[in-house]
């Protein structure tokens, strides 16, 4: 067990060319869950491998347990990877795939067979110790994948999109029960996803990544209630942020022909930063739903109702003649119809401010 | 195919619909006939070798050709007599030894230039299979004239040097085939558990391209056995294999027909063998199963 830094890590896969990973920052800590979430082509998978000892570090060091990595191979890192795919050794049953990094480090054989007895206790795969891998279901292969990283109690555990081969009622069960064995272990692990969900629900913190960038690196309420730019704001919460880049008035914003008004703190936030124009952020829960006629609050006209049974969202355009669509999230059962006119008036407060050149949060 | 088209429109099952699914089933039944053509095209001189072997040297001379015979194992035996056995053992020799070679040298080559890419990859590949554009016949001359001077003629091992560098090329390529299908994870994660590159690719890449392997080292027995180039010129006495063996039925005088057809049928016979052995392995296909 042991803490992890990435400190200003790089990755530049062709030179000249913008780094895949650019000095990255990361202190995590020993025994802690940490997500890296990101779009596609974000430098998650590349992060980790580095981390791995699978990609070169051009820049800056990555420690673990204070030990510099740099030019260390991966069999000398002690840690273990779930890959996306599980790479597991199709001509070895599923004993001998967990075995195999036991057998690697010269463990003895009866206490390899005992160790691997009891992961695949913990794992539901007892019975299937004799079978090869293709035998298997996918779930159950994940589960030896799981198995293969866990018999080896090693320092850091790295998984890469471990669920994404899963049915989408599987991965939402094997979410909950890989976070209760990490808590459980207590190894230190980094998991990668591009799955907003998954980084909030099983992270004790989140590093949110961008073209190579970290963007925020923070716990999942942090990083909703606190987005550090305009990108984390959108990218974190589903569905996304509303972000209006809006001029500043007196009392607030201008949204289309009516003024929105800011409570001061926010106000006295903007006037510091001296902007004319504010990219301001409201979550669909931040909305009050009023209807038309009373004279409060910024018109928009619904197009869409998604009934959940607890929430239903309304997709609606604002009357600010640019039709900005608009998300707000309402109580179940709204009798919000297609075509109905409302009012919104955001629940003030704690609303979100960025700066629209930079993005970033004012 | 053409049941789910009608079933999924039965309103109008028109001839535009059914016009191609006929043509599509005599293309077919066309295809079988030409198949079954070559086939048997592929067969039939050996299946007549075959015949021919058992019978006495003027049943083999009739025209036509006599279909019904009584069979007889003379041929073989006077086959056996002119002393085909030492021919056997060094084409066995000389094929076994040059294929172990050319895999124990092509298995770490071929890993170079696919899952662990050296340098200018394009450029090795193009070497090593340039090597095979120079016809034989080319080189021979010199060949001889440094085996003979190194005093290596009429000496097995000179076979053996020489299959293994004309069968090199071919497994390198049809090996580095086989590895490129072995996804790279799997030697990630073998590096991750602690395995060394030799120790990976012994017990994890190699278990998975077995059937690969079997496909080359057949490929190098065929060539290897069937070999008669390069043993005609560089052999006499001692070092001759079985095609050199052969060509020795085939005089001017007397009838040779029937015998030489049976020692052909016996020298075909250990690549048949080796064929059907290396079958199990084929038809297992590569097997990612938990990875693919
Ligand atoms: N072997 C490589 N050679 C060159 N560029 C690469 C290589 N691997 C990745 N890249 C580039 O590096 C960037 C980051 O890739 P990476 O695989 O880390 O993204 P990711 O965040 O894991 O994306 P995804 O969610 O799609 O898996 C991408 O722009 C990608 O094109
Ligand atoms: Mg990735």
């Amino acid at each position: 067990m042991a803490e992890v830094e990435f400190d200003q890590a790089s990755r530049i896969y062709t030179a000249g060319a913008k780094p895949a990973v650019n000095r990255l920052d990361l202190e995590i800590a020993d025994g802690e869950f940490v997500v890296l979430v990101g779009p596609s082509g974000s430098g998650k998978s590349t992060a980790l491998r580095m981390l791995a000892g699978l990609e070169e570090i051009d820049g800056g060091q990555i420690r673990i347990g204070g030990r510099n990595m740099v030019g260390v191979p991966s069999r000398d890192r002690d840690i273990a990877m779930v890959f996306q795919n599980y790479a597991l050794y199709p001509n070895k049953t599923v004993g001998e795939n967990m075995a195999f990094p036991l057998k690697m480090r010269g463990v003895p054989k009866e206490e390899r067979a005992t160790k691997v007895k009891a992961a695949a206790e913990i794992l539901g795969l007892s019975e299937y110790l004799d079978r090869k891998p293709r035998a298997l279901s996918g779930g159950q292969r994940q589960r030896v994948a799981m198995g293969r990283a866990i018999v080896r109690e090693p320092q850091v555990f790295l998984m890469d999109e471990p669920l994404s081969n899963l049915d989408a009622k599987m991965r939402v069960s094997t979410r909950t029960e890989i976070a209760a064995m990490q808590r459980r272990l207590g190894v230190t692990t980094v998991y990668v996803t591009h799955d907003q969900v998954e980084a909030m629900t099983m992270g004790d913190r989140v590093a949110l990544l961008k073209d190579g960038e970290l963007q925020q690196f923070a716990t999942p309420a942090e990083l909703y209630d606190k987005p550090a730019n305009a990108f984390v704001a959108g990218f974190i919460g589903s569905p996304a942020m509303n972000l209006f880049t809006l001029p500043v008035s007196e009392e607030g914003v201008r949204m289309g022909s009516s003024e929105l008004a800011l409570p001061r703190s926010l106000r006295s936030r903007i006037t510091e930063a001296g902007l004319s124009t504010v990219q301001l952020g409201i979550r669909p829960e931040q909305w009050t739903v009023g209807s038309n006629g009373d004279g409060a609050g910024v018109k928009a006209q619904v197009d869409v109702v998604e009934e959940l049974g607890s929430d239903a969202f309304l997709y609606a355009h604002l009357d600010d003649g640019e039709q900005t669509p608009v998300v707000v999230r309402t109580g179940g059962r709204s009798g919000a119809r297609r075509g109905d006119q409302i009012a919104l008036t955001p629940t003030s407060e704690d609303l979100h401010l960025f700066d629209p050149s930079t993005g970033e949060r004012v | 195919m053409a049941a789910p088209t009608t079933t999924e429109r039965p309103a109008t099952p028109s001839t535009q619909d059914l016009a191609p699914a006929r043509k599509g089933r005599v293309g077919a039944s066309l295809l079988t006939v030409l198949a079954w053509i070559v086939g048997i095209g592929f067969f039939f001189p050996i299946l007549w070798m075959v015949l021919t072997a058992f019978k006495q040297e003027a049943d083999a001379y009739t025209t036509p050709p006599k279909l019904f015979f009584t069979p007889t194992l003379d041929q073989f035996r006077a086959v056996f007599d002119a002393g085909i056995g030492p021919y056997l053992l060094n084409s066995l020799f000389a094929t076994v030894v040059s294929t172990i070679l050319v895999l124990v040298l092509a298995t770490p080559a071929a890993f170079a230039v696919s899952l662990r890419p050296v340098k200018k990859v394009q450029d090795v590949l193009f070497f090593f299979i340039s090597t095979k554009m120079l016809p034989v016949v080319a080189a021979i001359v010199p060949i001889y004239v440094v085996v003979n001077d190194i005093g290596m003629l009429d000496n097995i091992w000179t076979l053996i040097v020489l299959y293994t560098a004309m069968n090199l090329p071919i497994a390198v390529w049809m090996m580095r085939s086989f590895f490129q299908e072995v996804p790279k994870e799997l030697l990630e994660a073998a590096s991750m558990d602690g395995a060394s590159t030799a120790r990976s690719l012994r017990e994890v890449v190699l278990p998975v391209i077995s059937p690969g392997m079997a496909a080359t080292a057949l490929i190098c027995v065929i060539f290897a056995w069937n070999e008669f180039f390069f043993a005609v010129n560089l052999t006499a006495a001692r070092a001759a294999t079985v095609p050199v063996f052969l060509v020795g039925f085939i005089t001017s005088e007397g009838l040779y027909f029937a015998k030489l057809c049976a020692a052909a049928t016996l020298a075909a016979l250990p690549v048949v063998i080796a064929g059907w052995i290396a079958q199990n392995k084929l038809v297992q296909g590569l097997s990612f199963g938990a990875v693919k």
